[in-house]
């Protein structure tokens, strides 16, 4: 029976559709019940990673540390886990972060970038942590082009490799070649794993799809709180590994808890695959672009969708959040239509 | 009198250091040092009848007849290079124009610091980060007309632009970029992020500044300085460019740039590295000018 690791990303991918104001209350309710729930691995980061707090990406009510702290003193057998994007997190940061608890690094760079993360990579080894490299944005390369990737942040020292789906665009073809592809390449030490956004509705179908194709970690969100859509829900995917026969240490019950009575009820959040999420998929766009193109639609008076559609045009890549205000502002002037009040100075 | 000028480094910096000196009449390029005597800066070095080292800065320094007509010398290595150059350098009583992170000497954005540190003893400076020199001319812009609580800037760059000493070590980046949004753009707090995007065809370096201001922002003093300061750059980055805003939005000021390079030798699309060189090159027409102001007293 394969055994599958799952790493819930619920308070950190989750950090988007809150817009990164989680308390410590809800992250120490949370990472307490994922962990009696037996999540083996439990991600907790503002939602564009350590220093991620930002007027780019919105900023943080809390602390990051002072959550990876709480979280911390409250799992008892989980690995608590932190993302890290080389370019805005440093170093520094990831120190700080292991100092405070955080036994597992993720290291996230755009799919055709992994050389800036070798520094990062090595830094987490040296600190005795365990390293997932996370290739974003991976539809856009071709399997063989992401082997090369995935290689390299091999050869810094990643224990795991991701196939991230970021912009949820990928079918089950894709992930399959990707994942397929990856697993054949790397070590047999290196293990695989595969992260899924629901922006074309096929988050857990995904999640399935990978593990037939050599993945062994599996990243998933209570009630799929996430960017976008959201990603693929740790419940269902518990849900459907068991019917499969696959084996994930994980109480489905606990986790159903969480997403119904926590997320889907305090929170009151459920990502759905509504026009502008299905926009991201279709067109390849970085799920958390979706609540910023929100703020700008209101702000500019634009449709999300077409400054979605513009910001994939321009074939921005995560983290790029800030050209969509921009898409919106050279949108609210070609509708002709009187500029928004706050740009009449210009 | 021209200043005599050496380039240590013969990459695409160096290389690209070496053309806009050639097109500067006050700079005469007398020596560039590298230490591959195959690289191709090196090679592009001799067809134009400059000294092509490859011995690196010990080279450089046992050529008295070369190092007798050298004023000024500028760094294109790597942080850790430098450290070792900069006591050399200052040895042999030569300026230094430091290009790498290394930050030997005072940080130098030249439409905000240029003066007030040549007019002291300084005899090494600093050019911060390719980021740096596009966005804390405006941080520093709003800080003139006002108190800035927080400066925060991001640079997108074309994967291709950005060499395997930035992608090696890109910490150094943020960090040094948001230490010198404080200590010369006059936020109380900064920070920077660096984006690679690897589209084809590469994208045009842009650039978006995000400040907030202490109290309510005066938007028509602050739209009249920026505007001021982005025609300041353009006189030695012609390719610097205003492309919205400033945007208002209670105590948050953004403005966004976009830097198109010279391609005096790099690509067009690679604005970052160009506006570093422009900036160390004016850097060098100010040590010119000085001097002569100078001799001219005398």
């Amino acid at each position: 029976m394969p055994k599958v690791r799952i790493t819930d990303v619920s308070l950190r991918d989750g950090s988007h559709p809150v817009f990164h104001q989680f308390t410590v209350d809800q992250i120490v309710r949370i990472a307490g019940a994922l962990d009696a729930a037996g999540v083996p691995v439990i991600e907790v980061t503002h939602g564009d990673g350590l220093a991620g707090s930002s007027i780019q990406y919105g900023f943080s009510k809390t602390d990051d540390l002072e959550l990876i702290e709480a979280a911390a003193a409250t799992v008892k057998r989980a690995k608590l886990a932190v993302l890290l994007l080389p370019g805005i997190g440093t170093i520094h940061d990831l120190k700080e972060a292991q100092k405070r608890g955080a036994k597992m690094a993720r290291i996230a760079t755009h799919c055709t970038e992994a050389d800036i993360s070798a520094q990062h990579i090595a830094a987490g080894k040296e600190l005795g942590m365990e390293v997932v490299g996370f290739l974003m944005m991976s539809h856009l390369i071709e399997p063989a082009e992401l082997v090369v990737q995935a290689k390299l942040m091999e050869s810094y020292g990643a224990d795991v490799v991701y196939v991230v789906d970021s912009a949820g665009a990928q079918t089950m073809d894709m992930v399959h070649d990707r994942v397929t592809a990856l697993r054949a390449a790397l070590d047999a030490k290196t293990h695989v794993g595969f992260h899924a956004h629901n922006n074309l509705g096929l988050g857990v179908g995904n999640a399935v799809t990978a593990v037939k194709a050599g993945a062994d970690n599996i990243d998933g969100a209570c009630r799929g709180l996430g960017a976008g859509a959201g990603n693929a829900a740790t419940e269902a995917i518990v849900a459907v590994f068991n019917k499969m026969g696959w084996e994930t240490g994980i109480d489905l019950y606990g986790v159903m808890d969480v997403a119904e009575d926590i997320i889907g009820g305090e929170i009151g959040i459920t990502p759905i695959v509504n026009r502008s999420a299905l926009v991201l998929g279709y067109a390849g766009v970085y799920s958390s672009f979706l609540r910023h193109a929100e703020n700008a639609s209101k702000r500019f008076g634009v449709p999300t969708a077409k400054i979605l559609e513009m910001v994939g045009q321009r074939k921005a890549v995560g983290g790029q959040e800030d050209i969509i205000v921009e898409c919106a502002i050279e949108l609210a002037n070609a509708q002709g239509g009187k500029p928004a009040p706050e740009l009449a100075a210009v | 009198m021209p200043l005599n000028v050496a380039v240590i480094g013969s990459g695409n910096i160096g290389s690209d250091l070496m053309f806009k000196i050639f097109r500067n009449k006050n700079l005469k390029m007398i020596a560039l040092v590298g230490i591959d005597p195959k690289s191709d800066g090196l090679a592009r070095a001799r067809k134009h009848d400059v000294a092509a080292i490859d011995t690196g800065i010990e080279g450089l320094l046992a050529r008295k007849d070369l190092m007798d007509q050298i004023d000024l010398i500028f760094d294109a290595t790597s942080a850790k290079a430098h450290e070792h150059n900069a006591p050399l350098i200052k040895a042999a009583g030569k300026f230094a124009v430091d290009l790498t992170p290394a930050a030997v000497g005072p940080y130098i954005i030249p439409p905000l610091n240029l003066k007030e540190h040549l007019e002291g003893d300084v005899t090494n400076v600093n050019m911060v980060t390719c980021g740096g020199q596009a966005t804390i001319p405006i941080v520093g812009a709003i800080s003139r007309v006002q108190p800035v609580a927080y400066g925060e800037i991001v640079a997108t760059i074309a994967s291709k632009s950005a060499g395997p000493g930035t992608r090696a070590n890109i910490d150094e980046f943020t960090e040094t970029t948001a230490k010198a949004i404080e200590t010369v753009g006059g936020a109380k707090r900064g920070k920077a992020i660096i984006i690679l995007n690897p589209a084809e065809p590469p994208l045009i370096m842009r650039d978006t500044v995000n400040v907030m201001t202490e109290t309510a922002p005066d938007q028509a003093a602050i739209t009249k300085s920026v505007q001021q300061m982005v025609a300041d750059v353009q006189t030695y980055v012609p390719g610097y460019k205003l492309k919205s805003g400033p945007v208002f939005d209670g105590n948050r000021v953004t403005v966004f740039l976009e830097v198109t390079g010279a391609a005096h030798y790099l690509p067009a699309y690679a604005g970052n590295l160009d506006i570093m060189t422009a900036a160390a090159v004016r850097v060098a027409q100010e040590v010119y000018e000085r001097r002569n102001a100078l001799v001219g007293a005398k």
